[in-house]
């Protein structure tokens, strides 16, 4: 894992006292709200609904043991004992203290974090693979390339004032696990036919109001050259990003009025400019930022067989765990989403419980992942049932990931000032609906947003379902055949929408239609592809 | 009714103008006509309140009601986290919000 150098430690320290001094200011009234709020929120502070939320940066989704103990800890001091997972992977809390956030933020740099790039039109936390470091398919270890983009982010001068927010993903492996195309940056770390890595740069993704699949306009940017083309493309957004209206202003935005060969064209212009410039860090930082990233000392030799007579672990093996690239070891996802739940909470006990499972049996390191789980990377296999036994008397053994029950939804009306509708009560609602047929079903990614903004990736879900305010009553609109891997596809709206109960039965009705249609091996988004939308509906609304 | 709602500087905590003083309680909230503008700015100036709003509400026997669902669910609490709310030992306390 990353360890912060002295530079990076003065720089969130320092980060701390000024926002010490600016809260200090603000409560004795030296400055007003409005002076405030754009200094508290590039501190990840909001003010929601119910009190003041702090979103705490978990760069690429990773965590140490230590990190994880302090966000319990945090949880339990400051807050009412709970946190939340985010989309993005980061944790968030809802009911801080405006007095209280400045020593919430000096806890965490004790520990290497903060809360900065959580809010803002800057380039937010970047986001990576949950498996980075142990999936078997990957080139490299996409997080040292993160990681980088972290240090070349964080407070640029340039790029603090954008038009919109920015958000980018890294991933090495064809299979996407990070919505990789549904970013305003999306990186892909590839390998070409002479054995060399690059870097192939998808522009212009994101869900939200507008949603869209970013195009690739550079299959192949040498890495020793990706910083500098990221600020290329940053730097044409940063010209051209329209100011003037905010619901026009994400890359996206420009990428499709300018077309992407024109966009690509500009870019290339400036990349051209820019290498004359001698922007790009020093390979002998990347390489020190790769030397911290060094697989841990796996033991060799180990047995890849388990004991599968336990019927319970068994389920849960098959359902959360996926194989790793080093025999005898596994990766373990931690569902934060137990039947009729809340996805993405978790207690500060389970937080502190499954840092220190990650210093028992995972190299002490975690990984949160954006559909809103917990990832321990490195498991060997041999610890694999006593560490499932102890999850599941902790209420972390849910063994549904991927299934029906993993519902991402984000706070929506309970909890956000954003939002039009509720979005846990659906949730919770549908996987209590659905928990006896989960594992009939199989895959099938269902995903729910409070509002049009999308913090819940509705446009992604094979079924989406977006919470709108209707003449001050919630409503919901169902979308099919949304997908975020390597085939991605926006979801589509069936038709009318429906009130919270309807919404589940509409939902009870489409999966129970796709078990009436799919063939053998089809998972819900085939049979949707195959026989598309006006057979769903009529199923639907018949 | 026109009512104001806001939030405590220092805590976040939703309040509610009670005609004196900012409560955490909705059934406090007053009628303040045509006032809101004038009060918003002067509480607001002494820190008493932040991000403070006038909303509609109505009045029965059951007490006051904000009339948009976001703001009821604001004076309860979240629906999902009864134990969360400002009555949490009352399990039907927050069948009006939605």
């Amino acid at each position: 894992m990353y360890k912060y150098d002295t530079y990076d430690q003065a720089m969130v320290d320092a980060r701390v006292e000024e926002f010490r001094d600016q809260v200090r200011r603000r409560l004795e009234g030296h400055i007003t709200e409005d002076q405030f709020k754009p200094l508290r929120l590039m501190n990840g502070l909001y003010l929601q609904l119910h009190a003041y939320m702090l979103r705490v940066a978990i760069p690429y989704g990773t965590l140490s043991s230590a990190q994880m103990r302090m966000l319990g800890d945090i949880a339990d001091k400051y807050d009412r004992g709970y946190g939340h997972f985010t989309t993005r992977q980061n944790i968030q809390y809802n009911w801080i203290k405006l007095e209280d956030a400045p020593d919430i933020l000096a806890d965490l740099a004790s520990v290497e974090m903060h809360a900065i790039q959580t809010s803002g039109n800057c380039i937010r936390n970047t986001t990576s693979d949950q498996y980075a470091g142990a999936a078997a398919d990957e080139v490299v270890d996409p997080r040292p390339y993160a990681e980088l983009i972290r240090q070349w982010s964080t407070f640029h001068p340039e790029f603090s004032f954008l038009p919109r927010k920015f958000k980018m993903a890294v991933i090495a492996s064809d299979i996407d696990r990070a919505a990789m195309k549904l970013h305003d940056i999306g990186i892909q770390i590839v390998r070409n036919a002479a054995g060399e890595i690059g870097a192939a740069f998808y522009v212009g993704g994101g869900m939200g109001r507008t949603p869209m699949i970013a195009p690739c306009i550079n299959p192949f940017v040498p890495i020793d050259q990706f910083i500098t083309y990221s600020e290329a493309c940053l730097r044409v957004y940063n010209r051209h990003g329209r100011r003037d209206n905010k619901y026009k202003a994400r890359i996206k935005i420009l990428v499709h009025e300018l077309g992407k060969d024109e966009y690509t064209r500009q870019v290339e212009e400036e990349f051209a400019h820019l290498l004359t410039q001698n922007i790009e860090p020093p390979l002998a930082e990347l390489e020190r930022i790769k030397a911290m990233f060094a697989d841990p000392p796996f033991e060799t030799g180990l047995s890849d067989e388990l004991d599968r007579s336990d019927p319970d672990f068994a389920l849960w093996l098959d359902n959360n765990c996926l194989a790793h690239k080093q025999p005898g070891y596994i990766a373990a996802t931690i569902s934060l989403k137990p039947v009729g739940g809340i996805p993405g909470d978790a207690t500060g006990e389970q937080i502190r419980l499954m840092g220190d499972l990650a210093k028992q049996y995972s190299f002490d390191e975690l990984r949160v992942t954006h559909a809103q789980n917990i990832v321990l990377p490195h498991v060997k296999k041999a610890d694999l049932y006593a560490l499932w036994q102890v999850l599941d008397a902790n209420g972390l053994g849910t063994a549904n990931l991927d299934l029906v029950g993993d519902i991402i939804a984000c706070p929506g009306l309970d909890y956000c000032s954003l939002a039009n509708a509720r979005s846990i009560p659906v949730a919770q609602k549908i996987s209590q609906r659905l928990a006896g047929q989960a594992q009939q079903i199989g895959e099938l990614k269902l995903k729910i947003s409070g509002c049009i903004n999308a913090c819940g990736h509705h446009h992604a879900g094979h079924i989406g379902i977006l919470g709108v305010d209707k003449k001050g009553v919630e409503n919901y609109q169902l979308l099919l055949g949304g997908c975020e891997g390597a085939d991605t596809s926006l979801g589509q709206i069936t038709g009318p929408g429906f009130d919270e109960d309807g919404i589940v039965d509409a939902v009870e009705k489409a999966t129970s239609f796709y078990l009436s249609q799919r063939q053998d091996g089809e998972r819900f988004l085939d049979t949707y592809r195959r026989i598309g939308m006006p057979a769903f509906k009529e199923a639907i609304y018949g | 009714m026109k009512i104001l709602t806001g939030n405590d500087l220092k805590t976040g905590a939703v309040t509610w103008w009670d005609g004196v003083q900012w409560s955490l309680h909705v059934e406090d909230a007053v009628d303040v006509g045509e006032h809101a503008d004038t009060i918003l700015a002067r509480e607001q100036a002494a820190r008493r309140v932040n991000a403070a709003y006038a909303i509609d509400a109505i009045k029965d026997e059951a007490g006051v009601r904000p009339a948009h669902i976001k703001d009821r669910i604001r004076a309860l609490g979240p629906t999902v986290r009864p134990d969360l709310t400002l009555k949490p030992a009352d399990p039907a306390a927050g069948d009006w919000v939605i």
